[in-house]
């Protein structure tokens, strides 16, 4: 099969050098000036066709898959911040599609117009100042918009939590931390804060290398997907344990690097229930389709939805297989699922599970909490001064730090 | 700009331009012996031919390579046990003889396809290539600046090469982090088995590379500003060299940024520095170092990597522009505008950097700048589009394999260049970052689009290298068809992308997400087949054409006022038998007072206005 590709692959290339050859043979016999002009309309007339086509096609497959992309039909953002971005995917869409159809015309309706005839001149059109400022301003003006609207929607969609709100009660912080291959998640359980951790003391035991000493960390939970509440604000603390990864979910328009030994974030909130995006996937006939196309009686894709997590990083030779389900839940049901979840501390290092909590723990004690750390934070900073001035190497300073404050290096919690 | 034009004044009535001396060039005592002819020449119509083969073997390797992987794509039930004869062990074959890639070579080709591509291809085999041809034939000079240098140029290049050929052959394999090779990746030997010796062999090789990029900027510079003969002022150049000149200015300030970043790559893979690595634990262990910043990296490699998209592009903007001009038969429209353009783009390619960073965890307000400068880069760009149109406009276009690449060039730019508006604006690409939607932007604009440019230039000026023309006919089948397969390969990626489907994934079928598309990908597969097998048929013509093409049989046959078309047909080292020639006019005067071109050797009749003229 592939012999007989490769062969006849030869042989189309032999016809057409030939064909090159009796061409090139005719046009001299014809006489250059003939056959140059005979050349120019058949290019020209290609050009139209080609162009008519390419732009029809543009239109025919734009909307054959528009029900696949951003912005339009079942795939709309389920995010509040997402669906800024699909509007000004849209409006910078209209835009510069007005642009490609118009100089695509112009561009092949001129190279036609202008083909090379017996009798017709070129005319000599070296500038014209008039033209140019215009073609300058009308763009300028057209990214000035885009510009300004863009950064409106970036510094939205990028804001990191405000001061004054309340981890528990305005929002809800998680961790995503990536390593090769898969994502591991991270709860900050009833105290609604998420322990320290020091990538020393990460081990098969301790996925997240979280320091012990640190009593926040006791309450959290390490679930295998991403479990949310709808319409609530979260921010996930993205990290890594290796190289470099990115916490992407397509759905919500998230996406942010891992970055070794430097957390970043992102803020969104879900708008939308795994099930209440299900429904929005009704009647469209991709989504009706069997999941398994060999088995025309398993379930439709659309009944198999899932959010997902994946990464979009290179981080390795498996970096397309890093990939956990999330779900958007109602509040009642993210609470019942909280109940089901085990510290992990209590699970894998204790040994001992407590009792459930039921009721997650009230909110106000919180900015105590907040107001604790900076106080031990302020005695690390002190130790490590300290130690400075003695020539200590940062190493030691942090570990000694770590020993007599009993307290985290890093700072896993919400900003200050 | 002021103290270039002060320095042509000078140095036209300073040095003049008799040339006496250089005379005795002529008659090519340099190149005796078949070695210091055709291998060590210094010669820089030879040293562009060696460029130009060199790179036209590398976009073979870079290409075929892009076929397999795409096989990998389009096809991954089809077993690959085929490849096993070439591939070896990479091939992963189970017990039903089943044949599959193995992912860590996937991901070796993509790198090797991108890094070979970029820097091999476009950068070397392109700006090298059309730099050394066309300065020294289009300002009027003898050669160019230091001959040795140039040829140095080329075998750093070569040896840049030779290097990255032998990383294939290695036990764990070529690099495969990825053409930007960020670290940790990249710095870690244990994350990957690319990140072995692959790695270091890729990082020597580069460095070598710039040293070659160095070697010929720093030749191209010194040339354009001090050889231009007498009369050939800033603003009677043609653009071919204003773009090689300011690609060349580009190259000098930005490559030497890629290769700090790789030297501190080097220390913290072999020396235990943390540059750029910091609180790392793989292998179930930790590292020491602390204190790095991978972020950094990417600042360094993008200070280059974005000049370097500009590096590959200004010179097909240089050529298309000729290559319009001249097969329109009108002058290229707004000269000025074209040269501000370039310079504009030049400038504002070195603030434009971390665009590439958005979603990197930078600090998101930083954004907003370069978000506000990506997007000013947008009218520039715009200029020079409409500028191309309107030279159409009005014409006589003689349509060969040459303009019809301009044109297709001029398609390809527009559609690459509107993507890259959605993903300048931050916001937007919070979806598209790392999604085919960039690969399809990046391979438009600049990958295709430098290959159009390309292909342009070496049909129109191979009866220049090698007095011969190629067949026109096999060049515009060429062109038709590599026009239809890249817009067929290229198109549908942006839906995949606006889907969200990330790029560099070795499958898709982890994600339902992702997992949408395969009859797409087929498709793409099956049209990246066809138009490779379209390259084959122009290497095809391009070496039947050195020896059997139609014979170029009047010195100027375009009718082009340039100077490179006053050089006879087989000019050996030194270009001119007699004395340089000297210019008198812009290089665009076609279809002037009636008369369809007027070289720039022809004097300026009494009262006549020249458009190169400063006024
Ligand atoms: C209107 C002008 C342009 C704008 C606004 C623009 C914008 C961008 C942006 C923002 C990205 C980063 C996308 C991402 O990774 O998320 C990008 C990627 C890229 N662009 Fe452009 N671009 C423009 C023109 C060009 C040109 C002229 C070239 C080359 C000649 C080019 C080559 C590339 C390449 C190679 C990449 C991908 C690099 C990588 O991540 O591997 N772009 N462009
Ligand atoms: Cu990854
Ligand atoms: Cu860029």
């Amino acid at each position: 099969m592939g012999a007989l590709i490769i062969l006849s692959l030869i042989l189309l290339g032999v016809v057409l050098v030939q064909i090159g050859k009796v061409n090139e043979l005719s046009a001299s016999i014809r006489g250059e000036e003939e056959a140059q002009e005979s050349a120019n309309r058949n290019h020209a007339i290609i050009g139209m066709g080609f162009m008519i086509s390419f732009l029809v096609f543009v239109i025919a497959s734009f909307i054959y898959y528009k029900d696949s992309m951003l912005g339009y039909g079942p795939l709309e953002a389920a995010s509040i911040h997402g669906v800024e971005v699909d509007n000004i995917f849209n409006v910078t869409m209209v835009i510069t599609g007005i642009v490609f159809f118009l100089t695509h015309i112009a561009l092949f309706w001129y190279a036609y117009k202008y083909r090379g005839r017996a009798g017709h001149k070129a005319k000599f059109i070296p500038h014209d100042n008039r033209l140019e400022i215009i073609w300058m301003v009308i763009p300028s003006i057209a990214m000035a918009f885009l510009v300004i609207y863009g950064l409106a929607v970036w510094n939205m969609a990028m804001a990191d939590i405000p001061e004054n709100e309340v981890a528990g009660k305005d929002f809800i912080e998680i961790e995503a931390n990536g390593q090769q291959f898969g994502w591991n998640l991270r709860y900050p359980g009833a105290d609604n804060h998420l322990g320290a951790t020091y990538y020393k003391l990460i081990s098969s035991d301790n996925p997240f290398g979280q320091v012990w000493d640190d009593p926040k960390n006791h309450d959290d939970f390490q679930p295998s997907e991403i479990v949310l509440p709808v319409n609530k604000k979260v921010r996930v603390r993205i990290t890594s344990r290796d190289v470099l990864h990115n916490f992407y979910l397509p759905h919500f328009r998230v996406k942010m690097d891992a970055v070794p030994g430097m957390p970043t974030y992102f803020v969104f909130t879900p708008t939308k229930t795994t099930e209440e995006f299900k429904e929005g996937l009704k009647g469209y006939p991709e989504w009706e389709k069997p999941t398994d196309p060999t088995d025309p009686s398993s379930n439709s894709r659309r009944e198999d939805f899932n959010f997902e997590l994946a990464c979009a990083e290179l981080c390795g030779n498996g970096h397309f297989s890093m990939k956990k389900l999330v779900k958007i839940v109602t509040e009642e049901e993210y609470q019942a699922w909280l109940t089901t979840q085990t510290s992990y501390y209590a699970a894998n290092i204790t040994g001992e599970v407590p009792e459930k909590v039921d009721t997650p723990a009230p909110v106000d004690a919180a900015p105590e909490v907040i107001k604790d750390e900076a106080e031990e934070t302020t005695v690390i900073d002190a130790k490590v001064e300290e130690a400075v001035d003695d020539k200590k190497t940062v190493e030691e300073v942090i570990e000694k730090a770590v020993e007599e404050v009993v307290e985290p290096v890093e700072d896993g919690t919400t900003p200050k | 700009m002021a103290s270039i034009d002060i320095t042509t004044q000078e140095e036209l009535h300073g040095h003049g331009h008799d040339d006496h001396h250089d005379d005795d060039h002529h008659g090519d005592k340099f190149a005796s012996g078949f070695f210091s002819r055709y291998v060590f020449s210094m010669d820089h119509k030879t040293i562009a031919k060696q460029f130009l083969i060199t790179g036209i073997i590398w976009a073979i390797i870079g290409a075929a390579m892009s076929i397999v992987f795409r096989l990998q794509l389009g096809f991954p039930e089809e077993s690959m046990a085929w490849l096993r004869p070439i591939l070896g062990k990479w091939i992963i074959v189970d017990a039903e003889g089943f044949g599959t890639l193995d992912p860590d070579f996937y991901y070796a080709l993509v790198t090797m396809h991108g890094t070979i591509l970029v820097f091999f291809v476009l950068t070397a085999g392109l700006s090298g290539t059309f730099s050394n041809l066309l300065i020294p034939l289009q300002i009027g000079a003898r050669d160019m600046a230091s001959p040795m240098l140039n040829m140095f140029s080329y075998w750093f290049f070569f040896l840049a090469g030779a290097i990255m050929f032998a990383s294939l052959f290695l036990n764990t394999g070529p690099f495969s982090g990825g053409w930007t090779a960020y670290p940790p990746l990249s710095a870690v030997p244990a994350a990957m088995d690319g990140s072995k010796a692959g790695m270091t062999l890729w990082t020597v090789s580069l460095v070598f590379f710039v040293v070659s990029v160095l070697l010929g900027g720093m030749n191209y510079i010194t040339t354009v500003i001090n050889m231009r003969t007498k009369g050939m002022t800033m603003l009677r150049m043609p653009l071919p060299i204003w773009a090689f000149l300011v690609t060349a200015i580009l190259g000098l300030l930005s490559f030497p940024v890629l290769a700090a970043a790789f030297f501190l790559l080097i220390f913290d893979r072999s020396l235990g520095t943390s540059f750029f690595i910091s609180e790392i634990f793989i292998n179930n262990a930790p590292l020491e170092n602390v204190g790095g910043s991978p972020i950094l990296y990417q600042h360094l490699f993008w200070f280059l990597g974005h000049p370097e998209v500009y590096i590959i592009i200004l010179p097909a903007f240089g050529i298309v522009s000729e290559v319009l001009s001249v097969h329109s038969r009108k002058p290229i429209f707004g000269y000025k505008a074209m040269v501000l353009s370039i310079l504009a783009i030049a400038f504002l390619a070195f603030i434009v950097w971390a665009h590439h960073m958005f979603m990197t965890g930078m600090n998101p307000f930083i954004a907003n700048i370069f978000v506000l400068f990506t997007l000013i880069i947008a009218v520039p760009s715009a200029v020079k589009v409409f500028n191309w149109i309107a030279t159409l406009y009005g014409g006589a276009i003689r349509f060969n394999a040459a303009s019809l690449f301009g044109i297709g060039f001029v398609s390809l730019f527009i559609s690459g260049g509107l993507t890259g508006i959605f993903l300048g604006n931050s916001a937007i690409d919070i979806q598209l970052h790392d999604t085919y939607f960039v690969v399809a932007h990046f391979h438009i604009v600049m990958g295709i689009a430098a290959f159009f440019g390309m292909f342009a230039g070496i049909y129109h000026w191979f009866p220049r290298m090698y007095g011969r023309f190629m067949n026109e006919t096999l060049g515009r089948i060429h062109f038709w068809g590599t026009m239809i397969c890249a817009y067929a390969i290229f198109w549908p990626m942006h839906y995949i992308g606006m889907a969200g489907v990330p790029r560099r994934y070795y499958t898709f079928e982890q994600f339902e997400a992702f997992n949408q598309f395969s009859s797409m990908n087929e498709f793409i597969t099956v049209a990246a087949i066809i138009s490779f097998a379209l390259q084959i048929l122009f290497v095809i013509n391009f070496f039947y054409s050195i020896f059997y093409g139609k014979k170029q049989k009047v010195m100027n046959p375009y009718g082009a006022n340039t100077l490179e078309w006053t050089v006879p047909v087989n000019a050996g080292h030194g270009n001119w038998p007699g004395p340089i020639p000297h210019v008198y006019r812009w290089a665009y005067d076609y279809g002037k007072d009636g008369r369809e071109f007027i070289p720039q050797t022809e004097p300026l009749k009494e009262g006549e206005y020249d458009m190169g003229d400063h006024h």
